[in-house]
């Protein structure tokens, strides 16, 4: 690694169900304008664009970086397009932040989005493969069998998943830019309908309409900030989507990654050693699921974390402080929110929902049959 | 910088139906790229690889591809919505790290699934011009009528082009269409599109497609001539085509001093030209001369399976590098309309 990498502007769109009031590019160059603003920078400043956006279809335009290439001032420099499922937002911002590490750019622009108004991503995401059974309706239907196989191996409490939903909603009405703003009580979240037994529908994640961008930038450019925040360790893993024996609630992919991230950013015990974090919960469930996958909690005890409170802000190890992907979802940019969250808190940015003193947090993403993992650890000091 | 070069090179032969899934397509390809060089899986440090889900026509098409590996224990990957050489650029950027030596890259296409050039229409602004349904021979075809408008070819230029790849596809076996055709036969085909007639056109095939990356004495110990990456860059242009000289290609010349192409002779160049007048342009953008053989492959006018057809230019390139037939070789990929998007490498002996 040839050169450190720091984080430098970030900037979002206010996510919602449906931006009307923004085209794909108008929604791309909302979020980038902004990340921009935050750095002290403009459009010639950019060496390279790195974009990352869930299946092209949802938004019905193939390898949209070539449309989108006008909107993000790409014209004569490099653009580049990254999609890993709903591991994509991360992975994409781990590709920028090697081309800062590897000396190849000095300051690169990278940014995610969904307009999942623009189709319908439950259909989209229940495709019909040739000669095979249809057997799922949506992702949920995918990873409801999961969810129980977690409740039954771990014995949790019935309650975790509701516990997950309100904590995170509460959150969510702290960050002006998520999507839903909802206080909810565990009686109303208990009271949802039950879509793909055990997940009600208030423990789904919504569709949104969002973009988040982030400038990224070598030593030489991080002082244009008084607060970059540092990347210290980035990592992907994948796995295959079926063979016998594979742990999928579980998944080895998600623990080697974890460990190979903590490895490079010098951290043993993630509970003691990481402010904060923003995780890839689009079902509630997942929260004590990656819990255990992650290494904050032993096997079969992440549940207790979440029951106990420790996951809020102000508790032991506050997970999605910004609401998570359970208040926003513009699912090809969900990964990279959380990655830019997790900037945030390092930077002392991230205004009512700041973690008080955080130094190192943790960006996540997961996608794909949770087979495919994106990570990296920011820091406040390089 | 650190030093990687390709020292390995697969394609599975090109043709108008290769019936197989996804892990069907990546398995044989990537196991012959990884075992003629006596690598497995457990062997590569990182695994990217490139495709399009408008091709099978569903979303995450590229996660069955993951099937076809060995991505057990969990390996480190990932994938690109682009030609399978931008899949190499980015595991060129990964290999620069310095933590890992080796990288697999891999692609994968399928034209018999779907009517491609008009599907390629997806690909434009979905507000204003996709309701127009300007299908990509149709794009083409104003590029190479502008060229003749401004006097930079004729009919006869795009001919020949055609006739040289298609007579040089005839020594390759893993081309889909190959020679004899001459340029009269080919003036008396019927428009498909005027300017545009059939043999000036690509053909639309299925194939596959793996390069084997290493660093530095990785490469030197695993191949006796590795083909050395001095020199990789890509750069886009406007979309609009409107907002475009097509007649030439700005973002390829730019690449191509980036990349540092004129730094010396070039031997052989692998050009990604799904027209033939598009060879045309960019060998005047990278100033390509006499001295330079073309497309020694047949290139994309004999055989052009999207998505793989830019990965396969630099696993051409490189095995003249590799074989010791070439000292000095570029290798160029195209993305989008009339050659929006384009990526330039010079790959060096040593």
């Amino acid at each position: 690694m040839a050169e450190h990498c720091a984080v430098i502007g970030i900037g979002q769109t206010k996510h919602s169900e449906s931006r009307r009031d923004l085209s794909i590019p108008g929604l791309v160059r909302d979020a980038a304008v902004r990340a921009l603003q935050d750095a002290n920078m403009s459009w010639k400043d950019i060496e390279c664009v790195v974009i990352g956006t869930a299946p092209d279809m949802f938004e019905g335009v193939m390898m949209p970086e070539l449309w989108l290439s006008d909107a993000l001032g790409a014209s004569g420099k490099p653009i580049f397009r990254v999609h890993t499922a709903g591991s994509v937002g991360g992975s994409t911002a781990v590709v920028a932040s090697h081309l800062v590490q590897a000396g190849v750019h000095e300051k690169v622009l990278t940014l995610a989005f969904e307009k999942q108004s623009e189709s319908n991503a439950m259909w989209a995401l229940s495709p019909a493969v040739p000669f095979q059974p249809q057997l799922v309706a949506g992702a949920g239907g995918y990873f409801a069998p999961l969810i129980r196989s977690y409740i039954r191996r771990s014995d949790a409490h019935p309650d975790t998943g509701c516990m997950v939903a309100v904590k995170d909603r509460q959150h969510g009405l702290l960050n002006p830019d998520a999507h839903l703003h909802l206080d909810q009580s565990l009686e109303e979240v208990k009271a949802s309908p039950m879509l793909w037994d055990p997940i009600r529908y208030s423990e789904t994640c919504p569709s949104s309409d969002g973009a988040v961008a982030m400038v990224l930038v070598n030593d030489k450019h991080a002082a244009r900030v008084q607060n970059p925040a540092w990347i210290t360790g980035t990592s992907v893993r994948t796995e295959r989507t079926f063979f016998a024996g594979r742990d999928q609630v579980n998944p080895a992919a998600g623990k080697l990654c974890a460990k190979d991230v903590y490895d490079q950013a010098g951290i043993t015990n993630p509970l003691k050693e990481i402010d904060c974090a923003e995780v890839y919960v689009p079902f509630s469930w997942f929260e004590p699921m990656w819990l255990e996958n992650l290494g904050f909690a032993e096997e079969g005890q992440g549940w207790r974390m979440t029951m106990e409170g420790k996951t809020k802000i102000g508790g032991e190890m506050p997970w999605n402080m910004s609401g998570g992907v359970m208040c926003t979802n513009p699912i090809g940019a969900s990964g990279m929110l959380r990655f830019a969250e997790a900037a945030r808190q390092v930077r002392g940015t991230a205004g009512r929902h700041q973690v008080e003193g955080a130094k190192v947090a943790l960006g996540h993403a997961y996608g794909g049959g949770s087979q495919f993992f994106a990570m990296w650890i920011v820091s406040s000091e390089r | 910088m650190r030093e990687v070069a390709i020292v390995s090179f697969s394609q599975l032969p090109s043709s108008k139906v290769i019936h197989a899934d996804e892990p069907e397509l990546v398995q044989p390809v990537t196991a012959a790229a990884m075992e003629q060089i006596g690598l497995t899986q457990d062997d590569i440090g990182f695994t990217c690889s490139g495709s399009t889900d408008y091709l099978p026509g569903r979303p995450f098409s590229f996660v069955a591809a993951v099937d076809g590996l060995k991505a057990w224990p969990p390996i480190r990957e990932s994938h690109v919505e682009m030609d399978g050489a931008f899949a190499l650029y980015e595991a060129w950027v990964r290999l620069l790290h310095g933590d890992i030596d080796t990288a697999l890259v891999f692609s994968f296409g399928r034209c018999s699934l779907g009517p491609v050039p008009e599907v390629l229409n997806v690909q434009n602004d979905p507000y204003y011009v996709q309701p127009l349904g300007l299908d990509a021979i149709s794009a083409a075809a104003l590029q190479a009528r502008a060229m003749i408008d401004a006097r930079k070819a004729t009919e006869r230029d795009f001919a020949e082009v055609a006739v040289r790849n298609r007579q040089n596809a005839v020594r390759n076996p893993n081309a889909h269409v190959k020679g004899p055709l001459d340029v009269e036969a080919i003036l008396a085909e019927p428009y498909i599109s005027s300017p545009l007639r059939k043999s000036l056109c690509s053909p639309l095939s299925d194939s596959a497609a793996a390069v084997v990356l290493a660093a530095g004495d990785t490469a030197r110990k695993l191949v006796e001539r590795p083909a050395w990456i001095r020199g990789i860059d890509h750069r886009t242009e406007p979309h609009a085509l409107g907002q475009r000289d097509l007649t030439a290609s700005a973002s390829a010349k730019l690449a191509a001093e980036k990349a540092g192409v004129r730094k010396g002779k070039v031997d052989v160049a692998e050009l990604h030209a799904p027209f033939a007048h598009q060879e045309i342009i960019l060998r005047e953008a990278m100033g390509l001369g006499e001295g330079t053989e073309i497309n020694p492959s047949g290139g994309a006018l004999a055989a052009n399976s999207l998505m793989t057809t830019g990965l396969i230019r630099f696993g051409e390139a490189a095995s003249r590098v590799l074989s010791g037939s070439a000292d000095r070789a570029v290798a160029h990929a195209t993305s989008g309309a009339c050659l929006q998007h384009n990526l330039v490498a010079v790959l060096e002996g040593e």
